[in-house]
């Protein structure tokens, strides 16, 4: 059972190379139990290696990844401790959806009335006994859920889960992850999209390079996301710019000479500024820096590496 | 949305969920039926056996030539009845090869390997639930095989051409042959799990059995020759599922022992490198 004070997965300082190329960089973090932990990062910012690296697929080349105390390798039963999505698709593809998951869930004594109730459970009940082939990618997504349900762990890793859904499926995996963390369940979910985690993750772990950058409460990051700014259009926007500018305010040029962006200003008291001057507005904007924005501004070093790094990571999940 | 709850009181026990060895070979079981062209492999294998043996043993009793019927025998009457109704080893063993390798490169051309690791993340139950599982299936499939290829092609030579099962050293040669195939699978599965690749553990398996004999009598000096080739999984095979030795080959104790021992030695070789790579 696992320990609802301390931390349920700790990674502690762990590195890992393949070849030239360093994936995870000195990492450290812990996955809290009972809440969703949002995991950000630019593509090939190590986020599949280290949830690899969690469920013992890929060693560490140095540090080590505890669950519950222990390695994943040393739980009696690991998939009843950890339920992981790394990727969909990945089913032999003439094997019906039920016995793959037959198959999957006999390593650990799983009966086939449990797994009938995870394919009920992600809506495929009715294409259990079709060949996975058949299957379009929010379905295969749907039978790597049902597959990390099988065992009914306590943690849940998602690697990507939205990646390549269409609308329907991606409001489908919100809602299972609320209904997860619901339950009281530990879910720790990766994105390279800080909207997809905004409405579902509590705590969130970003990474850039291999590296920690910051591990926050989401509502720290939306609470730096506060600052805000002015968007501005007048005739006269170089007088107004004259009139505000001033100890914390700035002021940047917009997209035309019409155009001015103030921040450290109320939008009403650039309107009443305006006003008293008799400076004729045509449009006046509070502009909030969105989740999206905070996020980008945090990882901003990061993602501004060769490409040539991201291609060997995608060569690598493809191999 | 409710997830389990009756499962969970059972669930929730951690020690009900054990990984075991069974449980790793079940699970495998579950994963050698449940795909159809594996299923007609293996059977492809059993019936082409049969054909074979029928047809090599009517080309030898005279019954087909390229002329039609030669009341005489055919052109290799004399060679020994047993070997000419196991004509059809040399094919199904490139089928049961091909049916190993596939048995566990596939998981590693669709990712299905990380969760079957995942699943069981000491690795090497799988290695072997798989080997014990096709080790199972073709052990029944291929001796009832050859078996009845030898019989259908005993008939078929007929009186004065044939021989028995209870002639020195037929026996041995019939189980010896089904036993040959069976070892065969188990090498495709070593093979598959040592290159990951499908193509490339293929190419082996076949220049294994096929090219490198060959070869080797045509590019080794002669002494190397016949010191090195009867040590090959192939020629080590003929050694026991002949009925009567060659000069070229081993005996049908040492022959089976080389055989065994190549199936060891690459599945020890596969158990390090499985546990030592990343999935």
């Amino acid at each position: 059972m696992p320990d609802q004070g301390g931390p349920l997965i700790v990674i502690d300082h762990i590195s890992k190379r393949y070849g030239q190329q360093v994936a995870v960089d000195d990492l450290a973090f812990e996955v809290k139990p009972g809440v969703v932990t949002g995991f950000l990062g630019p593509n090939g910012a190590g986020k599949s290696t280290t949830m690899r690296m969690i469920i013992g697929l890929d060693r560490p080349d140095s540090g080590q990844i505890t669950i519950d105390g222990r390695r994943y390798a040393e739980h009696r039963a690991p998939i009843h401790e950890v339920g992981a999505l790394l990727e969909a698709k990945a089913v032999h593809p003439a094997r019906s959806a039920r016995n793959h998951l037959l198959a999957d869930g006999a390593t650990t004594g799983v009966t086939p009335a449990r797994v009938d109730e995870v394919l009920d459970l992600v809506g495929l009940s009715g294409a259990a006994g079709r060949r996975a082939a058949d299957f379009s990618l929010g379905m295969s997504q749907r039978l790597g859920i049902a597959g990390a349900l099988l065992a009914d762990p306590q943690i849940l890793l998602f690697d990507e889960p939205v990646n390549g859904l269409d609308p329907e499926g991606i409001l489908w995996i919100r809602g299972l992850l609320a209904d997860l963390a619901a339950q009281g369940r530990t879910v720790f979910v990766s994105s390279h999209l800080i909207t997809e985690l905004g409405a579902v993750a509590e705590h969130l772990v970003i990474i850039g390079r291999g590296r920690l950058i910051a591990e926050i409460p989401m509502s720290e990051l939306g609470a730096g996301a506060e600052q805000r700014g002015v968007h501005v259009r007048s005739p006269q926007a170089g007088r107004l710019a004259e009139l505000v500018r001033g100890e914390g305010v700035a002021v940047r040029a917009g997209a035309d000479r019409e155009v001015i962006e103030i921040s450290g200003l109320d939008s009403r008291i650039v309107g009443e500024r305006a006003a008293a001057a008799g400076i004729v507005l045509y449009e006046l904007t509070p502009r909030t820096v969105s989740l999206e924005q905070a996020f980008m501004d945090l990882t901003r070093d990061s993602v501004d590496y060769p490409a040539h790094l991201d291609a060997s990571a995608t060569d690598r999940s493809a191999a | 949305m409710s997830m389990v709850d009756e499962t969970r009181g059972l669930a929730r026990d951690g020690a009900e969920l054990a990984v075991t060895q069974r449980r790793v070979v079940r699970s495998e079981w579950i994963k050698l039926r449940s795909v159809r062209s594996w299923t007609v492999m293996a059977l492809a294998a059993a019936v082409l056996m049969i054909a074979f043996g029928a047809l090599a043993a009517s080309v030898a009793s005279g019954a087909v030539t390229q002329t039609g019927p030669r009341p005489g025998g055919g052109p290799f009457a004399s060679t020994d009845p047993t070997a000419i109704s196991l004509a059809g080893v040399t094919l199904a063993q490139l089928i049961v090869g091909v049916l190993g390798v596939l048995f566990i490169s596939n998981e590693y051309a669709n990712g299905m390997i990380r969760s079957t690791f995942a699943a069981v993340p000491r690795r090497l139950p799988v290695l072997w639930a798989k080997a014990l599982v096709l080790f199972g299936v073709l052990a029944g499939l291929m001796v009832v095989a050859t078996l009845a290829s030898f019989l259908v092609g005993q008939a078929i030579l007929g009186d004065g051409k044939n021989t028995t099962l209870a002639a020195d050293g037929v026996l041995r040669a019939v189980l010896g042959a089904g036993l040959y195939l069976t070892g065969i699978g188990v090498l495709g599965i070593a093979v598959g799990a040592l290159m990951r690749n499908t193509a490339g553990a293929i190419s082996i398996v076949v220049a294994t059995l096929l090219i490198i004999p060959g070869l080797a009598r045509l590019i080794l000096p002669e002494d190397w020759n016949t010191t090195l080739t009867p040590y090959l999984p192939s020629n080590a095979g003929s050694a026991f599922t002949s009925v009567s030795g060659s000069d070229t080959l081993l005996s049908a104790g040492a022959g089976a022992a080389v055989f065994v021992g190549w199936l060891v030695v690459l599945l020890a070789a596969a158990a390090v490198l499985i546990r030592r790579r990343d999935a």
